[in-house]
């Protein structure tokens, strides 16, 4: 058996009991022939100190509750290598939200965003007696965006979205946006343009491309805003 | 009062466009500059101001000049509008900085007529 003690610093706030948030101490055994992710030390974690509060669900990076800061980037801790993390492994909230408890943040503003840009199919024409068909090149458009889970990591490692987030839309909420723009079956593709035409909306974007960085599902965030901004152009020209 | 969050202005685009087509104007303008200022060598007052006094450089220079001060007006209005909140406070800086970049325009186009 592998077993070593991993060294962590852990984001602790608990509104009823604390002033204000601290960073604390931390260390655990771990077996390295059954942990792989962070979110297996995690589980270890939370079972010897049980008020340590953090989402999960999935645990394989599909659902995206775990996203959190870790050592400094935004990331998904199921899918984080724990042989790869420099020690102590500091922990902390996505940054940018309010945070609720430990590592819980409130994500209503974020969802607020990925909402407003109607993340539905839009399409008045009679409906088919089975499913809108797609060739398998309009299906390629598609790739690299219907992949995003919105765990949000994307948009709490933006400034434009920290500074402005309720304006600017943000990189996860801009992804989608440009989901439904190159998707062939929906019929608002100039509502949306309308809609994204806007100095907040979309054109707080300064293309500094930290949403590509932190991608867990290695998404291109920046290449989809840049996509709704050629397609601007070239309604406009 | 509820402060209600007011976006949809619309707008944007363009000014997206002519912050990338100004800095192209600025990208030729310093090889233009530093190409002429190679094959003159200008070693003096007189050199320099000899450089200045033909005609399509004091064009090119204020064209350059101009797309300086349209470029930096994108973005120092993109400046406040990241980090400057209250709105009143927001349009006296953004008129301000208009009023210094147009100021800036009128006097580049008299020191380069003068010459």
């Amino acid at each position: 058996m592998a077993t070593s003690t991993m060294q962590f610093k852990i984001y602790r706030y608990d509104p009823d009991k604390d002033n204000a948030p601290y960073m604390q101490d931390a260390s655990v055994e771990v077996d390295f022939s059954l942990d792989r992710k962070l979110l297996d030390v995690l589980t270890r974690l939370k079972a010897k100190d049980d008020s340590l509060s953090y989402r999960r669900s999935c645990r394989e990076g599909i659902c995206g509750s775990d996203a959190m800061n870790i050592n400094g980037k935004n990331g998904l801790a199921c899918l984080t290598e724990i042989k790869d993390l420099k020690q102590p492994v500091v922990l902390r909230p996505l940054p940018g939200l309010p945070v609720i408890r430990d590592l819980i943040v409130d994500m209503t503003q974020f969802f607020k965003q990925y909402h407003s840009i109607k993340p539905y199919l839009i399409n008045e024409g009679p409906r088919p007696e089975r499913e809108r068909l797609q060739s398998p090149e309009e299906r390629e458009e598609l790739n690299g965006l219907y992949e995003c889970i919105l765990c949000a990591c994307c948009s709490t490692s933006c400034p434009s979205f920290w500074w402005n987030p309720d304006k600017f839309v943000g990189p996860a909420g801009l992804l989608n946006a440009y989901r439904f723009i190159a998707d062939t079956r929906d019929q608002a593709t100039n509502e949306r343009l309308d809609d994204l035409e806007d100095p907040y909306r979309l054109f707080r974007c300064h293309t500094i491309m930290n949403c590509v960085d932190v991608c867990p599902k290695g998404l291109n965030p920046t290449r989809a805003i840049g996509k709704i901004k050629e397609m601007m152009v070239r309604r406009a020209i | 009062m509820v402060n209600r969050i007011l976006v949809g202005a619309h707008y944007g685009l363009k000014d997206w466009i002519i912050q990338r087509a100004t800095a192209v104007v600025m990208a030729l303008y310093t090889l233009l500059f530093l190409v002429v200022v190679g094959a003159v060598g200008p070693d003096s007052f007189e050199a320099w101001r000899a450089v200045f006094a033909h005609g399509f450089m004091k064009f090119a220079t204020f064209l350059f000049l101009v797309s300086v001060f349209y470029h930096a007006w994108i973005g120092i209005r993109d400046i406040w509008m990241d980090y400057v909140k209250p709105d009143g406070l927001r349009l006296l800086l953004m008129i301000a900085t208009a009023t210094v970049l147009v100021g800036y325009a009128g006097w580049a186009f008299q020191i380069l007529w003068r010459i």
